[in-house]
């Protein structure tokens, strides 16, 4: 395990995105690759349910943030809503701003596969990527 | 930057905190380890693509090891070396192993289990399955890339626990955790019961390369139920392919071979048994060592007529687990197929027939084990929520009882009960004054003591002094979940209670568990002879024991003539009580009977006037 110092962002200065973002204010969408996406919908489909799936942020790990990648069953009035090769992406707009211009993609390393995100707003990741400070 | 997986909602690990857990099917032919990823179970491959590992494992002389598709290719060029289907020796002792006259190793008989002896030293089937689950292991944490938090290992439903125990030991020995060892038919029943999530009674039909194993589960609500087990340890791919090797031998009328030729040969019949389920017909031409050649066609009917009793061998403790669970097979919603030899279309037909339908094959029979252990493993790990658990029950595979007067049982938890489980029985006492009484705990299908298995042995002292049959003690057998059983005796009016625990399995091996059940049924006439007369001999110590009391309080009531008669009564009843003559017995017992009518009838009216003596009629109570 990789040994990281935690620093913990203000979150009262997360900006807020405009209401109706569709990717037309301007602002990067949220993406997935081909390859992400084909996977994600193989999962879904063995799952047996969901709607699509829920990129976000949240201020835990050893570099301030940490990525959440979940299965969606039902979208929150407020998620912000992107389509990506036919499956759906949900954000939540406190997340948003973190997340802007990713692309999420399916990525093979060794033996080893799995999600990876491609995140322009990322300053410095702990040496193991799975936190970042932006 | 490390890979994600997407996980269910709300569920997201914090960094560095993903516990990376697996399931690893150790079989006898093959082993594969298996994960979930993103919620969806997958068998791991290794670098070149492959999900099987061959349980092969090579000792070089400088000891290097190699283990799977490397060591199997050694198996002719060095057979003493290579071992194959190590899990047969797991935690047995020589004379437990099958066939061991044609395996070329060289066994040292160790104390519980055997060892082999090779060119990098002296090795135990724990040793050499350590070396494959290590491999599994280094394959699944370069696939994960991390450290495993932990892993679901499966064992044959019919493994006891000295082979448990050499499973969990090997684990250990390649470092890996035991989150639990599952059972391979129950975990085959979660990936299918999660998979296609149908209520409903299945069988589990598990023909692997050296084991075959029967369960029959009822799935409801998410609970998979063990509601019995059967098979046969030592019946699998493996002896399809020794009768294709005979046929080989006998067709071709071959002298003896060498250990290379012989291994050679046993490659060339599993080739075929394996080609022989996609084909009509496989030639088999080989050029021994020894410069014999080997020209001949397999065909489909040969093959079907030469291990016709093994499929035979398949269906009778198939069709006694669901007639233990009380059940036919009407009631049988599915029969999910595991282990590739149910590829065989052999097996497939004779079980389609058997049940009256075609078995379930849409996972593939190799992987089902491993995938389901994966599933459980995921669970135990942590990675998902508390309230998605599940509960595995598990059976009792053996009677457990105690040992009553004149060495009989009293079954108390019939044999494929489900655990966890408590049964109490009232006991009483046999003697007046009796103040301690021995609890035997047995297990065994049988009616005497004496051919059932002693668990434990425990006494109840400080029983308060009442005459015979009229304390009342509570025996409570409880079986918890990991198959532990506690004994309970408690007097009830004292509260006086000890207790034992113990091991229900014990030392006990499938083949002693399957002799015991075979046992029962050949000697059920014998045994109902048996316990009769016991229960004859018992009855009358009973009467001899009372008589006696009752002479030595009331012996006044008697004339020296009616003594002589009732102790004369005593003196033919002692003397046939232990024959074999349950008539004699029977007889005797009446004349002491007879023989103490006008005794018992003049205690009777003595102890009414002592009841009554000095007492007006409205005192009474009538």
């Amino acid at each position: 395990m990789t040994a990281c110092t935690t620093t913990t962002p203000d979150a009262a200065a997360t900006p807020v995105p405009p209401t109706n973002w569709q990717g037309s204010e301007g602002a990067s969408p949220v993406t997935l690759s081909e390859r992400a996406a084909d996977h994600i919908a193989k999962y879904i489909a063995k799952r047996g349910k969901g709607i699509g799936i829920r990129l976000g942020v949240r201020t835990s790990g050893c570099s301030g943030m940490a990525y959440k990648l979940e299965f969606a069953d039902a979208p929150n009035a407020e998620d912000i809503e992107f389509l990506s090769h036919g499956v759906k992406v949900l954000v939540d707009p406190k997340s948003l701003p973190y997340l802007a211009g990713t692309e999420l993609d399916y990525a093979r390393e060794g033996l080893n596969e799995g999600f990876k995100f491609n995140n322009p707003n990322v300053k410095d990741a702990c040496g193991c990527g799975e936190s970042f400070n932006t | 930057m490390a890979l994600l997986q997407i996980a269910e909602p709300g569920e997201s690990a914090a960094p560095h905190e993903h516990r990376l857990a697996v399931g690893i099917d150790l079989g006898t032919t093959n082993s594969l380890v298996a994960t979930v990823r993103s919620g969806m179970s997958v068998v791991l491959n290794d670098v070149q693509g492959r999900p099987l590992l061959p349980s092969v494992v090579t000792y070089a002389a400088d000891g290097s090891v190699e283990v799977g598709y490397g060591a199997e290719a050694k198996q002719s060029i060095d057979p003493k070396n290579t071992i194959v289907s190590v899990k047969r020796f797991m935690g047995r002792g020589r004379h437990d192993i099958a066939h061991i006259e044609t395996l070329p190793y060289d066994f040292l008989d160790a104390e519980g289990m055997v060892k082999l002896k090779t060119i990098a030293g002296i090795k135990s089937p724990v040793e050499v399955s350590a070396e494959i689950l290590k491999t599994l292991r280094n394959r699944a944490e370069a696939s994960l890339g991390g450290e495993l938090t932990g892993a679901v290992i499966t064992v044959p439903a019919y493994f006891d626990d000295a082979q448990r125990q050499a499973t969990k030991d090997a684990a250990r020995l390649a470092g890996l955790n035991v989150l639990r060892l599952l059972n391979e038919p129950t975990a085959a029943a979660i990936a299918y019961g999660l998979d296609n999530s149908a209520e409903g009674i299945y069988a589990v039909f598990d023909l692997g390369g050296g084991t075959f194993d029967i369960s029959i589960l009822r799935l409801s609500k998410g609970v998979f139920e063990v509601m019995a087990t059967g098979g046969d340890s030592a019946l699998g791919g493996d002896d399809f392919d020794h009768r294709i090797f005979c046929w080989i031998i006998e067709q071709s009328k071959l002298a003896p071979l060498s250990l290379q030729d012989a291994r050679l040969l046993q490659m060339r019949a599993r080739e075929a048994k394996e080609q022989l389920s996609q084909h009509g017909q496989v030639p088999i031409t080989v050029k021994l060592g020894s410069g014999e050649y080997v020209d001949l066609t397999l065909t489909t009917e040969i093959f079907t007529d030469i291990t016709r009793t093994l499929v035979q061998k398949t269906l009778v403790p198939t069709k006694k687990a669901l007639r233990d669970a009380g059940l036919t097979v009407a009631d049988v919603r599915g029969i999910v197929m595991v282990g590739g030899s149910t590829r065989m279309p052999q097996i497939q037909h004779a079980v389609a027939e058997l049940f009256k339908q075609e078995p379930l094959n849409n996972l593939d029979p190799e992987k089902v084990v491993a995938l389901g252990a994966a599933i459980q493993a995921n669970l135990l790990a942590g990675n998902r929520a508390a309230g998605d658990d599940w509960l595995l029950l598990d059976v009792i595979p053996l009677s457990l009882g105690l040992e009553t007067m004149g060495g009989l049982v009293e079954k108390v938890v019939p044999r494929n009960s489900t655990i966890p489980i408590a049964r109490a029985q009232e006991f009483t006492t046999f003697k007046d004054g009796q103040t301690a009484m021995a609890i035997q705990v047995v297990q065994g299908e049988r009616e005497l003591v004496s051919d059932c298995r002693s668990l434990a042995r425990f006494e109840l002292r400080g029983i308060p002094p009442m005459v015979a049959g009229a304390a009342r003690i509570r025996v409570t057998f409880q079986v918890d979940a990991d198959g532990l059983l506690s004994v309970t005796a408690r007097e009830q009016t004292s509260g006086r209670e000890a207790r034992v625990e113990v091991k229900p399995s014990y030392g006990l091996s499938d083949d002693e568990i399957a002799g015991m059940l075979k046992d029962s049924f050949s000697h059920a006439s014998d045994d109902a002879f048996r316990r009769a007369l016991k229960e004859a001999q018992v009855e009358a110590q009973r009467l001899i024991e009372a008589t006696q009391s009752a002479l030595h309080e009331d012996a006044s009531l008697l004339s020296t003539l009616e003594r002589a008669h009732i102790d004369g009564a005593i003196a033919k009843l002692q003397a046939v009580i232990m024959g074999d003559d349950r008539r004699a017995i029977d007889e005797a017992m009446r004349d002491l009977s007879a023989a103490t009518n006008e005794f018992a009838a003049r205690r009777m009216n003595q102890s009414v006037k002592r009841a009554l003596a000095g007492r007006k009629i409205d005192q009474l109570s009538l």
